[in-house]
């Protein structure tokens, strides 16, 4: 019953998504305010139906009812409970109904939070949301239906894939979808605005909020997930420029130069066409990640050609909506008025700096994610693009960005003081020359572009730090004076200041893992002792236990600093029956921002292991940053300004139509 | 400036950017690339010992051995052409005798392949996806390399 119920609850969904489709959009034309206003009953209602299907899945998997073909291939009646319900999204049927259900809860939330939205553009911006979800509602029920059922139903399922039971499944792919799916709502306010033919810095003000949280979302999303491989994975690496991960740094790189070209359009009126370009942009590469992750076309071009009815369907989505979008813009962008006319050298032309980088380095990622496919399917030529490629296309576009990023935000609005600036920002450039001298000086010359790249750092964190101390008067002014600026400064000044420091942050920790990691493989009998830095890793025996779904074998080693115990650490290998799969849990014991890392490799008879150990200096702040450039962007959410559904625009309505009372 | 002298410095700017990076994605594309090929297009390919690529195909029974300080040997087969491989280092989870594999590295004079990198990627039918359409386009494929899929499983209704 359960699985019948969540199948009819998303046919409901599609059916009102439908008329979600069209009435607003009629309701516009013959200026009708009750028709209009359609889209909002049914957005909520639409978000009520997915959530009912959602959560008839998850009580499937939950009760492990195997009649369920979703429930029988992903699930296993001994999995933890938590597995049970992150099994849900593991899997490609019920990924994709997170999906939707993200989608649905977006448009909830305009529908809810936008009542001080312009009827007019609510109910555009609401009839394009559920453009897209009709697409995906049809996808899944016609192709990827998870509520299918086996007539035969058998006793036990196939256990999902034992790499995915980890707590990272219940936050990476939950978080990496309110990202993606996130910047549906800027493409659908960018596709209003062309359908309207009108444009503002109201409009920018709207738009900012709603990707700024996906922002948000992705950017803990990514971070999250890199550092779930980092441990999962085995061998200590945090990125690999695989096509999946590519995936979602696309819409990340597009959607921050989304962020702050929205800025410029909100204050000052100018790179409007840009901005919708940019908001089309990023939903579409959130649409690609889509298509590369769920067509099956990156594990196997195999399936893609044997099953095709998924990745031909979900191609023609991104054919429609990308093509559709683009075509459209091509043809009503001209009807955007331009605004705000500003120097090169100015606020505007920073972030415009900002903006070229960016999107310039995202278009490399994309040539070195698609280039491989597009050669494999013109030539049959099969060729492998990794992490040189990258580091030869995407860091060198990147550092001037680094470089350029501290300037920024101590520029003017319209004519900037390129000369000013850098003398404010001298402090800054003398720590990063001192860091280089001293890391230079520390390393005994060793590689010449890591104390080069961390000084770059320094330069970034120190260059956001001195904007908040100019704009408070630090030491020019009495400390209380400071003080109470400090605390009139906006929050998303303060965001600003967080985000890129973050970004500084993050670089210090890529440069020392990947310059100073201390790798040490080796096979080790009992009470063998291996030296990685000032630490000593000693192998003290092995032990076997039975988990849940799983045999685990843990090995046991002591770590020593200095001759003092400072702890132990147990790497494990488990292997899982159902699937005759096994995995490597790796061993990680953080020191300050750094990490010693031991994963298991094969056991040998005679009771000695072989075993990867890996001493990372600072490697956490790799993540570290991105949290805090996601810190920065919940501070600019909070903003006043920017708060979501924030009462009162600049200029009241123009749409010149009453609202209703409700 | 002008309106028109500084849109024209932008646009100069915004082709100056766009030339560097297409500068740095043909030069990435020459340099750092990596071709994939099988046991058996070896001899025809003519690829000279030093050159990188990627190495597919199915780990030849039987031919594992394992050395001092994980030094391992194995032959790398596509039902053709067997070509050995050596490696130092821990081997991946799913390595197994008999299933595919990747290796990244080169040839030396001697026909040997030295693998810096050995990958047991796959989906769940253990199976690089590069290793099998090669296997198949070559008639070496098995029926029980993959499990059977969803959609052919008996007893299914819709």
């Amino acid at each position: 019953m359960i699985a019948e119920g969540g199948h009819y609850a998303l046919v409901l969904a599609l059916g009102l998504a439908l008329i979600q489709s069209f009435v607003p959009l009629i309701g516009a034309r013959v200026n009708d305010p009750a028709l209009m206003n359609v889209s909002r009953s049914t957005a909520i209602a639409q978000f009520a139906f997915v959530l009912l299907s959602f959560f008839a899945l998850v009580s499937l998997h939950v009760m492990s009812d195997f009649s369920v073909v979703n429930v029988y291939e992903n699930s296993h009646s001994l999995k933890p409970l938590i597995y049970k319900i992150t099994g849900v999204w593991g899997n490609h049927e019920g990924s994709m109904l997170l999906w939707v259900f993200i989608l649905a809860l977006f448009g909830a939330l305009v529908a809810i939070f936008g009542v001080n939205l312009p009827l007019s553009l609510r109910a555009h911006v609401l009839a394009v949301q559920a453009w897209i979800a009709t697409a995906f509602y049809l996808f899944i029920l016609l192709t990827s239906n998870p509520f299918l059922r086996i007539a035969n139903p058998p006793i036990e399922g196939r256990d999902l894939n034992p790499i995915l039971q980890d707590p990272g499944l219940a936050v990476h792919p939950p978080m990496l979808y309110l990202g993606y799916v996130g910047f549906s709502i800027s493409f659908s306010f960018a596709i209003a605005a062309l359908i309207e033919g009108r444009i503002d810095a109201a409009w920018a003000r709207w738009v900012r909020p709603w990707t700024l949280m996906a922002w948000i979302f992705l950017t803990l999303g990514i971070a999250m997930g890199s550092y779930w491989a980092y441990y999962e994975l085995g061998w200590g690496g945090w990125w690999f420029w695989d096509p999946v991960e590519n995936a979602s740094l696309m819409p990340w790189l597009a959607g921050t130069a989304l962020l702050h070209s929205a800025v410029v359009m909100e204050k000052r009126e100018a790179l409007k066409i840009w901005t919708v370009l940019l908001a089309i942009l990023t939903f579409s590469l959130s649409l690609l990640g889509t298509f590369l992750v769920r067509s099956g076309v990156l594990t196997s071009v195999h399936a893609f050609a044997t099953d095709p009815r998924r990745g031909v369907f979900i191609l023609m989505i991104l054919c429609v909506f990308i093509g559709g979008s683009l075509s459209f813009y091509a043809w009503r962008a001209a009807s955007l008025k331009q605004g705000g006319l500003f120097a090169p050298i100015s606020r505007e032309g920073a972030l415009v700096l900002n903006n070229l980088l960016l999107t310039t380095a995202c278009a490399t990622v994309f040539v070195g994610t698609l280039y491989p496919l597009a050669l494999e399917v013109l030539t049959g030529e099969k060729i492998s693009v990794g992490a040189p490629f990258f580091n030869l296309t995407f860091a060198p576009l990147f550092l001037p960005l680094l470089l350029a990023v501290p300037f920024g935000p101590l520029l003017a609005w319209k004519r900037g003081d390129l000369i000013g600036a850098a003398q404010r920002l001298m402090t800054a450039g003398i720590a990063a020359l001192a860091t280089i001298a001293i890391v230079w000086a520390w390393e005994k010359g060793g590689s010449a572009l890591a104390p080069l790249a961390i000084g770059l750092a320094v330069f970034v964190i120190i260059g956001s730090a001195v904007d908040i101390a100019e704009r408070i008067k630090l030491f020019r002014a009495p400390l209380g004076t400071s003080w109470d600026r400090a605390r009139g400064l906006p929050r998303s000044t303060w965001g600003t200041a967080f985000a890129h420091a973050g970004l500084g942050i993050a670089l210090i920790g890529v440069v020392c893992e990947s310059t100073w990691n201390i790798e040490h493989i080796a096979t080790m009998r009992l009470n063998d002792t291996a030296q990685l830095g000032s630490y000593s890793v000693t192998f003290d025996g092995m032990k076997s236990q039975q988990g849940p779904n799983y045999r685990e074998d843990i090995a046991t080693f002591a770590i020593r600093q200095g001759g003092v115990q400072v702890g132990t650490m147990t790497p494990s290998k488990r292997s899982f029956t159902t699937r005759g799969m096994s995995t490597t849990e790796a061993a990680l014991m953080t020191r300050g921002a750094s990490q010693l890392y031991i994963s298991l490799g094969a056991a040998e008879p005679n009771g000695s292991i072989t075993a990867r150990i890996y001493y990372k200096p600072l490697v956490l702040l790799i993540w570290f940053g991105p949290v805090l450039m996601a810190f920065g962007g919940a501070l600019s959410l909070s903003d006043r300004r920017l708060r979501v559904g924030a009462p009162k625009p600049a200029r009241p309505k123009l749409s010149g139509v009453a609202q209703p009372a409700e | 400036m002008t309106r028109k002298q500084r849109r024209l410095t932008m646009i100069a700017g915004a082709l100056a950017v766009l030339a560097v990076a297409a500068a740095l994605v043909l030069n990435a594309m020459r340099s750092s690339i990596m071709f994939f090929t099988t046991p058996g297009k070896i001899a025809e390919q003519h690829i000279a010992p030093g050159t990188k690529f990627r190495l597919g195909g199915l780990v030849e029974k039987g031919s594992l051995v394992r050395g001092d300080q994980l030094k391992v040997n194995f032959e790398v087969t596509d039902g053709n052409a067997k070509v050995p491989v050596a490696y130092q280092g821990i081997l991946p989870d799913l390595f197994r005798e008999g299933q595919g594999v990747i290796s990244e590295g080169a040839l030396d004079t001697s026909g040997v392949f030295h693998a810096d990198t050995v990958l047991a990627k796959h989906d769940e039918t253990y199976m690089p996806k590069a290793v099998a359409d090669e296997l198949k386009k070559e008639g070496h494929w098995k029926d029980d390399y993959g499990k059977t899929s969803a959609a052919d499983a008996p007893g299914m209704v819709r």
